[in-house]
Parts: structure tokens; C-alpha cells; sequence
């Protein structure tokens, strides 16, 4: 697979970090309770389809970007800007 | 008398270069040119191995990669490779090829004694016995199931060979040079892509090597001399595409004289003119050797001039095994062709009788007669004769290497009209051109490698469209004309008719998976073993697929097939793994004072990626007495440690102390300029990530410390922080763990050393308190000087950009030379570490709340942090957490291990006990084992005498806890 | 029709023209009701329904797959039973699901060739020798078997291990737990589908559940590409897709899907006596009866549902292979695939009820469900049967987060993608 880092190019993917899905919402810092930090830090809808996640180019230019791909294809398509 | 003979004239062989090999201890003679499958044949070897489960002879049933009987152990030594097919193998001179399965040999071989029990080995016998009498009896059948199983033999010795990886990058892969690989890569190349055509033969070709006639190898050379000429055309032989990952990845693996060279390639676009492999028949004891592919036999026919001895049968069920045929008569062997077909086409008719060929319509093979060599055949159907022969040629069709279309998950998908699976489709910027695609004939092979090169060059947006490939002058292609038996099970005679050749699996077979229920595909495959065997099935599965099918009434289509998956071909490990492997494994990191470390008598020990030095030198000290010397240096002298490794993080900006108040647990926001603290951080659920000190050198900068085992991790975690959730503040990190080294001056001493070092600089307790922080210059270099101490002793650390760290470390060495300084390496210093009750390594495991650690009442009660909330879940704030206590060993005599279980006095030394022990060390200053733990209501207990059970050594001892703070409590000695 | 599979059986089928067995498991048209659900025909699902059957007297019972039985984790694993855990129930649960491991041929008539030929976890270094002592003590606190062993002891029980200069990570030593091993995975989902068939339950292949149907907070029901089939209660054993499953009901869960390769070469004469695992990075390796190497390593890191790997992933694992087994340069890989793991935070599984009513959760495996098929079975069944947790499966409820009761085995921290 390779990962279109939006400062570098297409590179491959062994060269990124992971990060887990994007769309979940951290509670602003010092707000939420334990619920809100739960549901945050434990739960994840996994879809089978479009995720948008983050990506850090950790062997390139360290920065941390959001993607969109489909978990069922592995399909880019493209950086959320 | 053998059953093929070297012809005269023809042929792809050399016969002015003869080469000398040895097969099983034989020397034996070939031609440059020759396989070692066609050598072996030219010397008379038909039976070359043992089938894996009944010991059956075989021979070589093709002249490719889809050989299934044929493998040999190659090479000796720390070169020899196990089950490698001799139709892949080009013979060099001074080939060492041994045969397997086999004893003694596989013309004579004992454990044929297994044909004798054949009627119990059919479909998943296994699962029906091997049971009894006892719950575990499968212990006692497994060895010998063991022994018999396998096929060549591992060597232990380490490659002789040399594999390498290769990235690169293309506009237009091509996969296969017969002749539609050659159109696409000729039409791509002119239109000046980058292109790659790899091809899994020595030579290129493919099918237009076993064709015969001047006009087809004319234009092979014709085409082959204006790819060489071009620049942008890479050819590359003895390479297979082994696989197809994300993104156009492909594996393309190339046999070197000296390894193999892995290309991994970014194509842009792929163009598979991987050709079609021919399917067997199934009828009784079809793998009598002798018994081989049609177009195998045209194969030895035409590239290796071997022709059978006098005389040969062809089986068929299509049109294609009649070249085989014809080629056979035009070079003077009796032919005989048993027609499946109630009728072939005319013209095939009239050519069969110009070269005086029979053909018996209707007529399949009945059954093969002879002992460990094919003798005759005999017809089933009305004609039931029997035909003498040297060699049986079948043809039952031929399937599209669809393989490399599937490995990105797409489905194959059957084709009526030509009886076998065909590309369900293709991932983007793939295409496919000629049989891949079940269009059987050289001039649509041409058409269509042609068309592939248009549709690539256009997705890889080149304009400009090449002229075209002029195609080989040859009459139309004919017609496949296939038609496939109805009834695969019309088997009536007895005897094995065999599928799966090489793992011996029969109709039969296929037949017991049906009855019992295994009818998908892929338990058919699983019970059954088919297609699992080296040759992956390339002969065997769409037979068998068929006949699944039609027990279940149901059509091919319907039923399915199994999922391709690479390699293509069996890959060799090495050639997958490259040079990354032994001591380049990983990367090896090291300290900027290795070298200086190497040359003055250091152990070094791996620690995670880093080299580091363990300890050092004592005048022949066991390492035991060495690091011993080396705590005694630091607890009364003064000692020089490298801490290089330590993760350090420049954090700059003007929110950087609003950044760090968020990201540690206790504050700061208000750190003075000058001044170090410690500091713990969290993930967000509240248990800890790692800890370090962090200094502020200015208003908007930090220097922050990690642990060397964490750096990376918390790197990544503050950019993350920065980047993708509180990016309205102005913060910048960057990481200098490479960049900047640092050393640890420690010991009662500390300070008269960095005062005789650096003489210009002020290092009074009233200058530099503790937890102060200063920059000097020294030598032109900013040297940073941190009163920090892991040790519990007075000490500095004194850090300065990498390229500076060695010559400072001497300087001071030297400097303070008068004081007794030696340098103290790693055990030493986790060894301190534990008598003043530091957490690191085993304590900080991912596991462990701050409270379990101790430190609870760092956490800042007001602001809020990270893991605050997750913190205070209800399990966390249980009392009866496990937390940190120190213990002294109270038997003296006894030893105390790292991973003891903890358990009061009165407890039962049994299940998970009270706690357990992190780090253990002798103190020098107590005199006696000590050791840092986890116990269950931490220093609730302290003063308790408790047991430490080590079962694994069937060692219990006694313990008191106390605190983990085993030296200087108060803190004296840091404030000296 | 031939039933009962033994030696003396095969003998006295041997001979005779055609096979005398029946169908290993009936393939019956589905009922319009049932007692108990099962979503799911993998191993977990298929015990769950034997045990249901032979230990809560529940026949009446459907096993739902969407496509053929053991299609999923059961046949894509690389067969290695073991029971060395150290926290929480994961130590007496993995070493019941061994026990039960031990008798499994005999209690289902079918030889799952339960191979305990030993697994030996080789470490690299001092520090990582005490954190596996732990776990070695705790195993021999709950009576499983563990030894130690030094690099002299490694090197005599697996002499094909790189001892040279040229090893990177160099071996320090290894925990040993002889009863450990390999189990034939395919026959595992066979014959607890077989005896499971025997008991009366309904094994339904071809068959995929579209919706659960709920009603008043209950589990009442499911949707199938065969038609809507109500049950009394519904239980989840579908793996990767757990959250897709639960999700029908309105469930959001702790649970991430990832891919794991398996990998296998060639077979070759026995050369490898034991299960392999290594402390450098994960990795673990066996020789399969066959004859071939099963290996494999960590998961690739990412979400996806794919069932194909990267290709960093597959290098990283055989340069793992070729550096602790050098022999291992000159094998050759058959074939490598990928199973969808259902990822949890703390890499230990869900086996515990929902807060949907009559709906049961058996998920989370991470890549270590194989092993636990059987106790995975048994205490599920007994969740099902008696709508409470069993005593071995009682942290694996699906609050344990909310409560702060991870079971963090690897000690990597909250990542379902680290774990």
C-alpha cells in the first residue's frame, strides 16, 4: 500500500505510523467525564468501508495527517484537508 | 533401452557444450541448454522421486513451473536447497541434484511398503483414527506420521547464497514473454515507457520456445534484438512475479549465480501475459512415469530434441495436443491418438492421415500398464485395445494462469465455452493479454499483448502510441475446439486415477469428501490436501474443482474456485528476507561514545535497538564483581556512566509550558528558567506512558528527557498532540536523542570532577542547586550541565552535541583523573537506580497507574492533564492495587530472583499471589539483595515479612518490605 | 452408513468398492425458531453449540455461517494451543481450554492431532528472562507446566537457533511449557461440527445474518440472506466482523479489525520438534505434520477487513525467520495469507452478555482465539445457558474499560493496533 503523504508524495506505507480512526471527537482538554473519555479512548465503530484515520509519516517528514480509506478495499481516497 | 532419445538435429541444446552433473552420487552428461528435467530424460531417468504419501514412482509430468513429481534437493553444503522442480532448473556444469522421499533410491524404494496400505489412506483418514487407546495416543502415532511426511530434507548450516532486495519503479510491468508478453512489451517500449518485462524461464519466449519451424524463432529474435536495443526496456530472465500487493506492489523473484534478487516494483501499470498451463487427465494409474502433459512432450520435443523411443500416445479432449502429435510424426515417432471427442475437426483428420497417425475417437485412457514405467495404455470405451508405448502424452485442456489477477482479491470467474477459469476482472491499471485471458493462439497473443500496451500507455497518460507490432507470418490460429467429458467419475476400471499428483490424491478421494460433506471448495482443498503441495495445484485444481461440481450437480461456475495466494511459486525465504537478516537483523544503534567504549574494554548488551555498555573492565572481574566496583565507584568516589540513549526532545515555542503542563501530571507552567523537574506523562487511559526530566532553558524552551525505551514512542505522541488536536497552540518539538549524547558524572565526588574539568565554570551548590540547569561553553560547544541524579548521589549530567560527547567524556576522564573517575556502565546504573528506588524498565510496563508506582502525589490536583479522568476508574483507586514496595532479602545465603511471586507469610504459595518482583540488585550500601516490587496495598505493608516463591527453581524466600527508598531518604545526598 | 470413526472402522471400510460414511455434519434446511442463535460457524461458534448441547442439555440450537464452517480464524491460524497467560482468569482459562485441548479427539470422536510437542519462547536479553520467569511462576502457581531454561538448555532442545556472533539478539535463555503445542485447525471446526450435528444441532452454512431483531431492548430474532429465523437467544461469534454483528444491534464496541498473516513453506523431514517463539520481536514458528513451516508474526497495524497483507509485513517476518533459524533462508514459502483479527484494547477477548437482553457476546480474540476454542465454547455456552458469567470468563465482560480492569498480557498499553 502506499500512503500519500500531503508534504512528501506517495510513499510506502511501511514508512508511516498509524493512529487510529480520525473521526472520533477527543473531548477538548480538561472537559469530559469518565464516560466521555471512555467512549473516546475504548470504542471504535470499525467500519467496513470508508475510515478516515490518521497517518504520521514517521520516516519522512514526522507529520501527522487524516486519510480516507476503505477498510473492505484498502482503497485511498485521498487526505482530508 | 530408454524411453526418450536425443535426436540428432533440432532443438534449443548446444550440442558442442556438454556439461557434467551428478544425479544421486551418478555422473551424468548434458548440453548447455538443457534442464535438468531434459537431462535427466536424455539419460534415461524416468523415474525420478516418490509421490508423498504412497511412495508411488513418478516422473516428470511437465516441463515447468507446474511440476509436480520431478523435485530434487540442488546444490550441497550450505547451498543445498530442498524441493526444487528439475523442469526449473537450467543444468550448469557440476549440478549436484539427489532425489527425495526415496530410500534408497527412486527406482527402488522401501517405503513403497505404503502402496500396500493404501485402501486405508484415502480422504482424511487421519481424522478417523489415531485416536486410541489413549487421551494423548496421538503423541505416540505423530512421529512416525512425521517421519513419513515431508518431501527433501532443511539444512541447518547457514546460506551459502546471497539474496538482495531491489526497489524500483515502472510505467508498464510486463509478466511473461511468450508472445503476447513480447507484443506488450515491444509496443510500451516503443513508445518510450519505462518497461520491465520479466519472464520465469532462462529464456525468453515462453510457448514460441517449444514451438518448431524458422518463422516463429525469427520473429522471436526479431522482437527479443529491438527490446534489447531499447534503453527503456528491462529484460529480465529467471524472474517471476510471485505476487501482486496494494498499490501495483509486485514481487518479482530473479535467480542469480550467487542468490536470488527480490524486485519489488512499483508499476504503474501491469500487463499479465502469465500464458496457460495445461491440465492432465484423470483416469486409472495416469501417473505411471512416462506419463506427462501434452505440451510438455512437444517441450522435450522441440526446445530439448528428445523424442520418446518409438512410439507415443496422445489423450485429448482438445486441439491443441494434436502439434504435439503432428511435431512427434514429422520426427519419425508411431503415433497413436486417443480421441475423447466423438469428432475432431476435418482438417486435423486429413493432417493425422497424411503422417500416418491413428486416432481413436470416443476413446479416453482405460487405465496404463507396465511396472515402474509406462509400457502401454489401454483404451476404454468400445475400443478397450491396448497400445504399446514409451511415453503417453494427455491433454485435458488448459487453464489460464489467472493467479497474479486474483492475489488483489478479485475473484476468477469460469468460462463455458473453454472449460476453465478465467480473470474475473482486473485492479485498476492491470490488464491482461493472450491464454491468461483463454484466448488460445499466437496471433490473438499478439493482438492482444499489443492492445494490453495501448490501454497501459494510456493509463500511465503517454501520448504518444507506438507503431505496430508486426505479427509472426502464420496461418490464423485455430480453433481450441475443447470438449470436456461429462462424467469425470466414468472411472470403472480399478486402480488410483490421480488429481492432486503430488499429494496423492485421487478421484476417489474426491469422491469420500463429497459423501462426507466437505463440498465447498475449500474443504475439499483442506480435507483432502489438494493443491497443497509445492506445485499449489497449477495442475490439479480445476480438475478437481470439476468433478466437485458435478457430484454436487451443480456447474463449475457455480461451485467456485479457491483463492489464488502468492507467492506464485514457492519463494525462498532468503530471497524474501534479503541482507536484513543476522547482524543486520534491525538497525544497531549506538551511543556517539561506542567506539571510544570498544577500544577501552566495555561489555556491550543489546537493549532494545541500542548497543550499551553493560560494564566494564576490572582487571579480569567477572561481570558479577565488575558492576559491583563499578556502585562502589559511585556510592564513594565518582563515576562516569554514558546516557546517550536517554530520549531528548527540544521543545520550543510560546506555548511550550502550557504544552508540557497538559501533557505531565504535575505542573510546569511556572518551572523557573534554569531548572530541571521530573516529570511523569500518561496515555489517556491514565496508566503511564513513560517519565524523564525536563529543564527549561528559556521563557519558550524545554529540554525534555525520555526514557531511552520510550523515545520514539513519545516523539510521536507530542507531535500527535500538536498536530492533530491542540493545533491553536505554538509549539514546535524536535527530537535530538541522535543528535545531542550526554554522560552521567555521579558520586560524592561529582562535583570536584566537573570542577576540575571545567574550571571556568561556577558549579557551587549555591550556582548549580539541585534540579539546576545550566549551559557553558566549553571548547566552542554549548555544554549543558543538569544537576539531575539517577544514582541518589550528587551527580550531573552533562550533555552536548553528539559530535563533541567523546572528546568530552576524555576530557573529563582526564581531568579528574586525580579522583579515581572509571566510567560505570548500565548494570551499574540500573543497579543504583534500585537502591534509591528510581522506577524504569520492568515498573514502567504499561500496566501501572501512578499510584501503583507511587507517585500519585505528583499529579497536580487542580489543572487538568492528560489521563486525568481515566485515571480515577474504580479499579484503579482500589486499595488492594498492587504497588511499589522495596524488600530486603532476609536469608542471606539464599538467592533472590527478577519474576519471584509475592505472598504474605500465611499465605498458600499458590495462584497469583500478592504482587511480584521488577528489579533485583546486591546493594553495596545494605550489603545484601535487594529489590524493587509490586505488592498488593503497596507500603501499607511495610515492615511486613513476607515470601518470594520462584517455583520455576523450586526456590521460596523471605522478604521484608520497606520502603523502596533503600538510600538516603531525606535526600541529603543530592542536596550535598 | 459408518459412524463411529476408528481404526477398526477404517479397516473394515477399507476394502469396499465405495466410501461407507455419511456426512461428518447433516446439512439440514433451517427451522423457523430455535432456542439458541449462533452467529458465527467458526471454532468459538461451533463449541459454543456442542457445549450447549452436551453440557446445558440445549439441542435446539443453529449455528448461522455465511459461508462454509471453519472459513474464518479456525482455518487461517498458525495451530498454536498453549497456556501460558499471566493475569487475571486468563491463567486458569487458557489452562482449562488446554485440559480440554488434551481430551478433545477422544470427547468428539475426531482426531484434531493434538500435538503437545512443547513450546519454547526464547528470550534476549536478562530483563526480558525475569519478565518471563514471572509469567513461568505464575504458570507453576496454578500447576501448569513451565521450566526455565538457560542458553546451554536452549541450545540442546533447539540446536537450528542462531548461537553465533552474527545473531543480532543474541539468546538468553527461554521458558519452556512442555504441554503446549499444535492442533489440526480444519478438524478442530469438523468435529465440533460433527459432534455437534450428532447432538441435533443445525449447522447452516451459506447462510448470513443481515440484521438482529430486537424487541422491547431483546434479542429476539435474525434476518439471513435465508430468511428471518427467531431464537430465544442470540449469541455473536463472528471475529473480525464482531462489530459489524453487534452494530445490528445497535452496539458500539472495544474492538478494532486487523490483519494477521499466517505463512508456510514446503514441507520438509521433521525438523523442528517444537513450537518457536521469539522474544525480539513476535514471532513464532512450528513444522506441521505435513512437513512444512507454519509461522508468522505481528499484525500488519492497520484497520482493514482485506484478507491480504503488505509486503513490509511479510519481509519483516521472514527476516524474523531467517535470523533466529538461518536454516530457514533455504526453505520455501507455499503460500502466505491473512485472517481478520477483532483487535481489543488490552488484547484480551469478550465472553460475556450485552446490554442488549438475550444477546451474547463471544469477540475480542486478537490472535489468540485458536487456542481458546474450546474454553471459549464451554464458558459461552454456560454464559448462554444460564444468562450469567462462568467464573473463568468473568473479567471478560465488556465494562472491564470503564472500570479500569485491563488484562494487558503484553504489557503494550491501551492500542488495539499494538497489541
Amino acid at each position: 500500500m502506499r500512503i500519500p503523504c500531503p508534504h512528501c508524495g506517495e510513499r510506502d506505507v511501511s514508512e508511516f505510523r498509524y493512529g487510529g480512526d480520525a473521526s472520533r471527537q477527543r473531548p477538548a482538554h480538561g472537559t469530559g467525564d469518565l464516560k466521555a473519555w471512555h467512549d473516546y479512548t475504548f470504542t471504535f465503530d470499525n467500519p467496513k468501508g470508508p475510515h478516515t484515520e490518521h497517518w504520521q509519516h514517521v520516516l519522512g517528514c514526522r507529520q501527522w495527517f487524516s486519510l480516507n480509506r476503505n477498510t473492505a478495499t484498502n482503497e485511498i481516497t485521498g487526505v482530508v484537508e | 533401452m530408454t524411453a526418450f532419445k536425443r535426436l540428432d538435429t533440432g532443438g534449443r541444446i548446444d550440442r558442442s557444450r556438454t556439461l557434467t552433473f551428478t544425479y544421486d552420487g551418478q555422473r551424468l552428461f548434458g548440453q548447455v541448454g538443457d534442464t535438468l528435467a531434459s537431462a535427466l530424460l536424455a539419460n534415461g531417468k524416468m523415474v525420478v522421486g516418490r509421490s508423498f504419501k504412497y511412495h508411488r514412482p513418478r516422473g516428470f509430468l511437465s516441463a515447468g513451473i507446474e511440476e509436480a513429481n520431478g523435485l530434487f534437493t540442488i546444490g550441497e553444503g550450505n547451498r543445498a536447497e530442498p524441493n526444487i522442480p528439475g523442469t526449473m532448473v537450467p543444468l550448469v556444469d557440476g549440478l549436484v541434484a539427489r532425489s527425495q522421499n526415496a530410500w534408497p533410491s527412486p527406482a527402488f524404494d522401501l517405503m513403497a511398503v505404503n502402496s500396500l496400505a493404501a485402501p486405508l489412506f484415502g480422504a482424511g483418514f487421519y481424522y478417523k483414527t489415531f485416536m486410541g487407546p489413549f487421551k494423548k495416543s496421538w503423541m505416540f502415532y505423530e512421529p512416525f506420521i512425521r517421519k513419513a511426511a515431508g518431501m527433501g530434507k532443511a539444512d541447518a548450516a547457514k546460506d551459502g547464497a546471497r539474496h538482495d532486495v531491489e526497489y524500483g519503479f515502472c510505467d508498464v510491468l510486463v509478466v511473461g514473454s511468450g508472445p503476447a508478453g513480447l507484443a506488450a512489451a515491444l509496443a510500451a517500449g516503443r513508445a518510450g515507457a519505462k518497461v520491465i518485462l520479466a519472464e520465469q524461464d532462462a529464456e525468453p519466449g515462453g510457448s514460441l520456445l517449444s514451438e518448431s519451424g524458422d518463422t516463429l524463432e525469427r520473429w522471436r529474435a526479431a522482437t527479443l534484438a529491438e527490446l534489447q536495443a531499447l534503453a527503456n526496456v528491462t529484460l529480465l530472465v529467471r524472474a517471476t512475479a510471485q505476487g501482486i500487493y496494494d498499490g501495483n506492489q509486485v514481487v518479482v523473484s530473479q535467480h542469480l549465480a550467487n542468490g536470488q534478487l527480490l524486485h519489488v516494483v512499483r508499476a504503474r501499470t501491469i500487463i499479465l501475459a502469465t500464458g496457460a498451463l495445461e491440465r492432465p487427465l484423470v483416469f486409472s494409474n495416469n501417473d505411471r512415469p512416462g506419463v506427462m502433459l501434452a505440451s510438455a512432450l512437444r517441450s522435450y520435443l522441440n526446445r530439448f530434441a528428445l523424442a520418446p523411443a518409438a512410439r507415443a500416445v496422445i489423450a485429448t479432449n482438445n486441439d491443441s495436443a494434436y502439434a504435439t502429435a503432428f511435431a512427434l510424426a514429422e520426427a519419425g515417432v508411431a503415433v497413436t491418438i486417443a480421441e475423447e471427442r466423438a469428432v475432431p475437426a476435418g482438417d486435423l483428420l486429413a493432417q493425422a492421415a497424411a503422417l500416418g497417425i491413428a486416432i481413436f475417437p470416443n476413446a479416453g485412457i482405460a487405465d496404463t500398464l507396465g511396472g515402474n514405467t509406462l509400457k502401454a495404455v489401454r483404451l476404454k470405451g468400445r475400443h478397450s485395445v491396448t497400445i504399446e508405448c514409451d511415453v503417453l502424452a494427455m491433454s485435458g485442456g488448459w487453464n489460464p494462469a489467472v493467479h497474479l489477477t486474483s492475489h488483489g482479491g478479485i475473484r476468477p470467474r469460469y468460462d463455458e465455452a473453454i472449460a476453465a477459469f478465467v480473470p474475473g476482472g482486473f485492479a485498476d491499471g492491470q490488464f491482461g493479454a493472450g491464454a491468461m485471458l483463454g484466448h488460445f493462439g499466437l496471433l490473438a497473443a499478439v493482438r492482444d499483448g499489443e492492445g494490453a500496451a495501448r490501454s497501459a500507455l494510456t493509463r500511465c497518460g503517454i501520448s504518444k502510441m507506438p507503431a505496430a507490432v508486426e505479427p509472426p507470418a502464420v496461418r490464423d490460429d485455430r480453433a481450441y475446439g475443447i470438449a470436456v467429458a461429462a462424467d469425470p467419475f466414468a472411472v470403472t476400471v480399478p486402480g488410483k486415477a490421480f488429481v492432486d499428483f503430488q499429494h496423492d490424491v485421487t478421484a476417489k478421494d474426491i469422491k469420500v469428501a463429497h459423501q462426507e460433506g466437505y463440498h465447498s471448495v475449500e474443504h475439499l482443498k483442506r480435507y483432502t490436501t489438494l493443491g497443497m503441495a509445492t506445485d499449489q495445484g497449477k495442475t490439479s485444481n480445476v480438475n478437481a474443482l470439476a468433478m466437485m461440481a458435478a457430484l454436487r450437480g451443480l456447474t463449475p461456475a457455480e461451485a467456485g474456485t479457491t483463492t489464488f495466494r502468492p507467492p506464485f511459486s514457492p519463494l525462498t525465504v532468503g530471497a524474501l528476507a534479503g541482507r536484513s537478516v543476522g547482524r543486520h537483523f534491525r538497525p544497531t544503534r549506538r551511543s556517539p561514545l561506542h567506539d571510544w567504549n570498544a577500544k577501552n574494554g566495555c561489555t556491550f548488551i543489546e537493549a532494545g535497538p541500542w548497543m550499551r555498555a553493560w560494564y566494564y573492565d576490572w582487571a579480569g572481574a567477572t561481570p558479577q564483581e565488575a558492576y559491583v566496583k563499578e556502585m562502589e565507584l559511585v556510592r564513594k568516589g565518582v563515576g562516569l556512566a554514558d546516557v546517550s540513549t536517554l530520549g531528548k526532545i527540544d521543545v520550543q515555542g510560546p506555548d511550550a509550558a502550557e504544552f508540557l503542563n497538559r501533557v505531565y501530571v504535575n505542573g510546569f507552567a511556572k518551572l523557573p528558567v534554569g531548572k530541571a523537574r521530573y516529570g511523569v506523562m500518561l496515555n489517556d487511559d491514565g496508566l503511564v506512558l513513560d517519565d524523564g526530566t525536563t529543564s527549561r532553558i528559556s521563557d519558550t524552551q524545554f529540554y525534555m528527557t525520555t526514557t531511552t525505551a520510550q523515545a520514539g514512542e513519545v516523539m510521536s505522541w507530542l507531535e500527535y498532540l500538536l498536530q492533530c488536536h491542540w493545533t491553536d497552540l505554538k509549539v514546535h518539538v524536535s527530537s535530538l536523542t541522535d543528535e545531542w549524547g550526554g554522560m552521567a558524572v555521579s558520586g560524592p565526588d561529582s562535583r570536584k570532577a566537573l570542577q576540575l574539568a571545567f574550571p571556568d565554570a561556577e558549579v557551587s551548590t549555591e550556582a548549580l542547586p539541585y534540579m539546576g540547569v545550566k549551559d557553558i561553553s566549553f571548547g566552542g560547544t554549548t555544554v549543558r550541565i543538569l544537576r539531575l541524579s539517577f544514582s541518589g548521589e550528587l551527580a550531573y549530567e552533562v550533555h552536548c552535541p553528539a559530535n563533541f560527547v567523546t572528546a568530552l567524556w576524555e576530557h573529563i576522564l582526564k581531568a579528574a583523573a586525580p579522583l579515581g573517575i572509571k566510567p560505570y556502565g548500565l548494570e551499574a546504573l540500573a543497579s543504583l537506580r534500585i537502591e534509591k528506588g528510581h522506577v524504569a524498565g520492568l515498573e514502567l510496563d504499561h500496566r501501572n497507574s501512578l499510584d501503583d508506582l507511587g507517585l500519585g502525589k505528583m499529579a497536580a490536583k487542580e489543572k487538568p492533564y492528560i489521563g486525568k479522568e481515566l485515571r480515577l476508574r474504580e479499579n484503579m483507586q482500589a486499595p488492594e492495587r498492587w504497588s511499589l514496595v522495596g524488600l530486603e532479602l532476609m536469608e542471606p545465603e539464599k538467592k533472590l530472583r527478577g519474576g519471584s511471586i509475592l505472598f504474605a507469610a500465611t499465605d498458600e504459595i499458590k495462584g497469583h499471589g500478592r504482587g511480584y518482583i521488577t528489579s533485583v540488585t546486591w546493594s553495596t550500601e545494605l550489603g545484601k539483595f535487594i529489590a524493587l516490587g509490586l505488592y498488593n496495598g503497596g507500603l501499607r505493608h511495610e515492615g511486613e515479612e513476607i515470601t518470594a516463591a520462584f517455583p520455576l527453581k523450586n526456590e521460596q524466600v523471605k522478604l521484608k518490605i520497606v520502603s523502596p527508598h533503600f538510600i538516603d531518604k531525606e535526600g541529603a545526598r543530592l542536596h550535598a | 452408513m459408518a459412524k463411529g470413526y476408528s481404526v477398526f472402522s477404517l479397516l473394515r471400510h477399507a476394502l469396499k468398492p465405495d466410501t461407507p460414511w455419511g456426512l461428518a455434519w447433516e446439512k439440514p434446511t433451517p427451522k423457523s425458531s430455535y432456542d439458541v442463535i449462533i452467529i458465527g460457524g467458526g471454532g468459538h461458534g461451533l463449541a459454543t453449540a456442542y457445549y450447549l448441547a452436551k453440557n446445558h442439555g440445549i439441542t435446539n440450537v443453529a449455528v448461522l455461517e455465511k459461508g462454509y464452517i471453519g472459513s474464518g480464524n479456525v482455518g487461517r491460524n498458525t495451530t498454536i494451543i498453549r497456556s501460558n497467560y499471566m493475569l487475571g482468569t486468563n491463567t486458569p482459562f487458557f489452562e482449562f481450554s488446554l485440559k480440554l485441548w488434551e481430551g478433545l479427539s477422544h470427547d468428539l470422536n475426531y482426531n484434531c492431532m493434538v500435538s503437545h510437542r512443547g513450546q519454547v519462547v526464547v528470550a534476549v536479553s536478562p530483563g526480558q528472562l525475569d519478565s518471563m520467569a514471572r509469567r513461568g511462576n505464575i504458570m507453576r502457581l496454578h500447576g501448569i507446566d513451565a521450566e526455565l531454561l538457560d542458553r546451554g538448555e536452549v541450545q540442546k532442545l533447539l540446536p537450528y537457533l542462531d548461537y553465533s556472533k552474527d545473531a543480532r539478539f543474541p539468546v538468553w535463555g527461554a521458558i519452556h511449557q512442555p504441554r503446549a503445542g499444535t492442533a489440526r485447525h480444519d478438524a478442530v471446526a469438523w468435529g465440533y461440527a460433527r459432534a455437534a450435528s450428532q447432538l441435533g444441532v443445525h449447522i447452516i452454512e451459506d447462510c448470513e445474518v443481515t440484521g438482529i431483531h430486537m424487541e422491547q431492548g431483546r434479542a429476539v430474532g435474525v434476518e439471513t440472506t435465508r430468511g428471518r429465523i427467531n431464537a430465544g437467544k442470540v449469541g455473536i461469534a463472528v471475529a473480525g466482523h464482531t462489530s459489524q454483528v453487534a452494530a445490528m444491534a445497535g452496539l458500539k464496541l472495544p474492538v478494532e479489525s486487523h490483519i494477521l498473516q499466517a505463512f508456510v513453506t514446503e514441507a520438509v523431514k521433521p525438523m523442528v520438534h517444537h513450537v518457536v517463539s521469539w522474544g525480539a520481536e513476535l514471532f513464532y514458528l512450528s513444522q506441521s505434520d505435513k512437513g512444512g513451516m507454519v509461522f508468522g508474526g505481528h499484525i500488519d497495524g492497520f484497520n482493514t477487513f482485506t484478507q491480504r497483507g503488505q509486503l513490509f509485513k511479510i519481509q519483516d517476518v521472514m527476516q524474523c525467520a531467517v535470523s533466529l533459524m538461518p536454516f530457514m533462508s533455504r526453505m520455501r514459502l507455499l503460500r502466505h495469507w491473512g485472517g481478520i483479527q477483532d483487535m481489543t484494547p488490552d488484547g484480551s477477548p469478550f465472553i460475556c452478555r450485552t446490554p442488549v437482553r438475550d444477546l451474547y457476546l463471544n469477540g475480542g480474540w486478537c490472535y489468540q482465539g485458536f487456542k481458546a476454542t474450546p474454553a471459549s465454547g464451554w464458558t459461552f455456552a454456560h454464559t448462554i445457558a444460564h444468562d450469567s458469567e462462568h467464573e473463568l470468563n468473568r473479567d471478560y465482560s465488556l465494562d472491564r474499560f470503564e472500570k479500569g480492569g485491563e488484562l494487558d498480557e503484553h504489557g503494550t498499553g491501551n492500542w488495539t493496533y499494538k497489541q
